[in-house]
């Protein structure tokens, strides 16, 4: 039996990015807060520091800073109608655990969607025609406009002194930003964070073809920094150990460097860690979340936290997987379509290319895995989509590799993979090539979405969620046209040798792709076709907040976490100014 | 230079379990022309075979392993040999940690083979897959050349490995291809990791591919060094402890 705990104001479940955003709201409106956290803590000082930060085997490799498998895993299949079977241990995404969740080993790069994307249903619709969206495309407008959300972007951006040039001031196209941006309240904090050579060369061809180059966004200070919260960060130091490992310059922006620390000091917030919730408590009669229970991984123990405010602040599939087992909203059947628990599972749809050039030499290790240049006019709707036969796109991504040695060397394909050949192909052209990556929109479709696994279970004995997921043909087209494009790029860079690499037929979960998942508690404007309002609070438990990308109805052509993070700053400020006015649901259905 | 293809022998000297019978017995049976061929070879530049001691490879699976990481990074002008370069220690190490023995991996049953999209679906731990692995090709090197794996003249290792590689030998139970990818896949993380794992000694496969290691600050190289390289010696997480 649970020991039960007092009664607090609000319980956070999960203490990444949102976790930390939505428990720093809600502590500055004076509620009582305790956030919750399966894994270990984690500070910068204590776990982002030389010379263990440089491991690339234990980081890189080992995935010291994601999720253990071995409590808590997903199943996975292509289809509905094959067996899922469970991911044993992560490869095509690495969800995080610990205090900064995902927000730790993330690339940083840093975006917000165009305004099309929040309403790209009835965007396509006067565009193309009523009849341009196929039956199997389950896209939805958002609840919210992008105007809405932009002061919430810039408050974001000023929290993670994130680093790039504006396109679009104010509705003004500012020359070598992104002029496909939404129109911004105020440039980003930082200038933009250097580019390498190759990044150069792209943006040079790219301009050459008559595109618009600009430096990649992303959520590292390139210059120290103190954000509105009052805390330093350093400058950015290029040292290429960035993807799925912690920052040691304390450039790039975690909960634990930008909002941690108030938290930490804030006597009105209770951080427990190592502590696993299995339960979200549900009164169905009254609509009303009442609490979560938890296991203390330490000890064993069982303890039921009751709170006014429950606001799951986890990755995508626990999210769901929570609401599944709480038996809050209709969970979606493939079969007719209906219901909104785990519907419009989506994912990224990223291919790319690499090219080697004999006569370059550049040290490919350094820089980090957002410094970069894109180019952003083949997303969304930023171009004309008439004839080509489907809806999306992504920005194109050239970087230097910031290549650690196990993970980041390249040599041309049919190159021999060990041997003297391979040695000396390896250091060859090491330092002489470059990568390039679409970021590509997955557009939501009937056949892809959660349920509960019926066969695996984790070790509390809980159905493990399960994904049913595919790359679907719309997506698959957008993304060889998206290759297309980028190949005249590469071409025009003139490289010695250059490869593309095109998305297998099956999605697939080996090797690594991307940690974009969204979808399964999305937002909307209709009970029916959502699970959270434009506020992110549940239809079905007016004090149930979801936090993070499981409420993007689709993923669109753009990193997640920019949006995510804004909405949960959005959500906060309708939870202080209006919900603890007048406690109730903030929409009424 | 005998000892280049007397992985076993060499395996036991340097780890301090010499057996003069079994090295005796393992020499006689060097084959005269594969010797002629290694001896191309330069002195390695940083050969460093520094007896560091077993943790759980046995004698078998360390010659095995021996004989697989001296051909997959075979002593050259770049490099000194795999179990020079300390990757059969890195190799034991790595199975003898949590990693190998299955933590953060989700174990329970049922097992299913699945799709190859559903990605590693065996019960194994990564310590049990190479213990099931070496034996297999081991058995299968046997029944293929009449010896096992390690015992195998250089070339004939080559096309051992390559037969492997092409998933053309027929193990028992496991992929043979599979095998041969997770010990590709450990060999270049022994080769390139930091030192401080037991392989990349002295920093080789930095220095061959003029990688600087730590402490890795470059806010004021990385412009000034935009089109030619940086070079430093490298250094490991081991000079900064």
């Amino acid at each position: 039996m649970a020991t039960r705990l007092k009664d607090v104001d609000a319980v956070m479940v999960g203490m990444g990015w949102t976790g930390a955003i939505l428990a720093r709201e809600l502590t500055k409106a004076g509620l009582n807060v305790v956030g919750l956290e399966r894994g270990p803590d984690r500070t910068p000082g204590e776990n982002f520091i030389l010379p263990a930060i440089r491991d690339e085997l234990r980081y890189v490799q080992r995935l010291e800073l994601m999720q253990d498998n071995s409590v808590d895993t997903i199943t996975f299949r292509n289809a509905a109608s094959e067996m899922a079977l469970p991911i044993r241990r992560f490869g095509a995404f690495l969800p995080g655990e610990g205090v900064g969740g995902s927000g730790i080993h993330w690339g940083a790069l840093h975006w917000r969607f165009t305004p099309a994307d929040f309403r790209i249903r009835s965007h396509i619709s006067e565009r193309y025609g009523t009849k341009a969206i196929s039956e199997d495309m389950t896209i939805q407008d958002w609840p919210l406009s992008y105007a809405e959300l932009e002061p919430y972007y810039d408050k974001f951006d000023k929290i993670c002194g994130a680093s790039g040039k504006a396109g679009n001031l104010k509705g003004k196209i500012v020359v070598g930003g992104n002029p496909f941006e939404g129109p911004r309240s105020d440039d980003y904090p930082n200038k933009p964070i250097k580019s390498a050579a190759p990044s150069l060369m792209f943006a040079e061809a790219a301009k050459s073809l008559g595109y618009h180059p600009f430096p990649a966004p992303v959520a590292i200070a390139s210059a120290p920094y103190k954000n509105p919260e009052g805390i330093a960060l350093g400058e950015c130091q290029y040292c290429g150990y960035c993807n799925r490992i912690g920052c040691e310059a304390n450039s790039k922006a975690s909960a634990n460097n930008t909002i941690m620390p108030m938290l930490r000091s804030e006597p009105k917030f209770s951080l427990r860690t190592r502590a696993f919730v299995t339960k979200l408590n549900y009164d169905k009669a009254s609509k009303k979340a009442t609490g979560v229970v938890y296991t203390d991984m330490r000890t064993g123990e069982e303890y039921e936290q009751p709170a006014n405010l429950v606001v799951l602040t986890s990755y995508v599939f626990s999210n769901t997987q929570a609401l599944l087992l709480a038996g809050i909203g209709e969970p979606y059947d493939r079969a007719t379509g209906k219901g909104v628990v785990g519907k419009n599972y989506c994912y990224q749809f990223e291919a790319g290319a690499a090219a080697f050039f004999e006569d370059k030499e550049w040290n490919t290790y350094m820089g980090s895995a957002g410094v970069g240049m894109c180019i952003d006019d083949f997303n969304g709707e930023n171009f004309d989509h008439s004839g080509l036969g489907f809806f999306g796109g992504g920005y194109f991504f050239c970087g230097q590799a910031a290549a650690p040695p196990i993970a980041g060397r390249n040599v041309p394909h049919g190159t021999p993979r060990w041997g003297s050949e391979w040695k000396r192909a390896t250091v060859k052209w090491y330092p002489r090539f470059a990568r390039f990556n679409t970021q590509g929109s997955v557009y939501a479709n009937r056949e892809n979405f959660m349920d509960l696994d019926p066969t695996y279970k984790d070790v509390f004995g809980r159905p493990l969620i399960r994904m049913t997921y595919n790359g679907t043909e719309n997506d698959h087209k957008m993304s060889r046209y998206l290759l297309g494009k980028l190949e005249e790029i590469i071409k025009a860079m003139n490289p010695t040798h250059y490869e593309m690499y095109p998305r297998p037929r099956n999605f697939t979960i080996v090797p690594y792709q991307s940690t974009h998942n969204t979808g399964g508690t999305m937002m909307g404007a209709d009970p029916k076709t959502s699970v959270v309002n434009r506020y992110l609070q549940a239809w079905d438990a007016d004090n149930l907040f979801i936090m993070g990308a499981s409420v993007f109805p689709q993923q669109h052509g753009y990193n997640p976490t920019g949006t995510l993070c804004a909405l949960a700053y959005w959500s906060a400020n309708a939870i202080t100014e209006k919900y603890l006015k007048n406690p109730g649901p903030l929409v009424h259905a | 230079m005998a000892d280049n293809i007397i992985p076993r022998r060499r395996f036991l000297v340097g780890a301090g379990l010499a057996s003069t019978a079994v090295a005796a017995g393992l020499a006689s049976e060097v084959p005269a022309p594969a010797q002629a061929e290694t001896v191309a070879a330069p002195p390695p530049p940083h050969a460093a075979a520094e007896p560091e001691p077993l943790l759980m490879l046995t004698a078998t699976e360390a010659a095995f392993i021996t004989a697989v990481v001296d051909t997959l990074i075979p002593a050259d002008e770049l490099s000194p040999s795999g179990s020079d370069c300390g990757i059969v220690t890195f190799i034991d190490r790595q199975l003898a940690s949590d990693w190998g023995g299955g933590a953060k991996m989700y174990r329970s049953g049922p097992f299913h083979k699945g799709k190859p999209e559903q990605g590693y679906q065996l019960a194994l731990t990564p310590r049990q897959f190479f213990q099931t692995g070496i034996a297999e090709a081991n058995a299968w090197s046997q029944k293929t050349y009449g010896k096992e794996l390690d015992r195998l003249s250089p070339p004939d290792r080559v096309a051992a490995l390559k037969a492997m590689e092409e998933g053309k030998a027929e193990f028992v139970s496991l992929s043979s291809r599979a095998f041969f990818n997770s010990l590709l896949s450990i060999t270049m993380e022994g080769f390139f990791s930091d030192p401080a794992h037991g392989g990349n000694r002295n920093c080789v496969s930095w220095k061959m591919l003029g990688f600087p290691g730590l402490p890795a600050t470059y806010a004021q190289k990385f412009e000034a060094y935009r089109d030619k390289r940086y070079v430093a010696p490298p250094r490991s997480m081991v000079d900064f402890s």
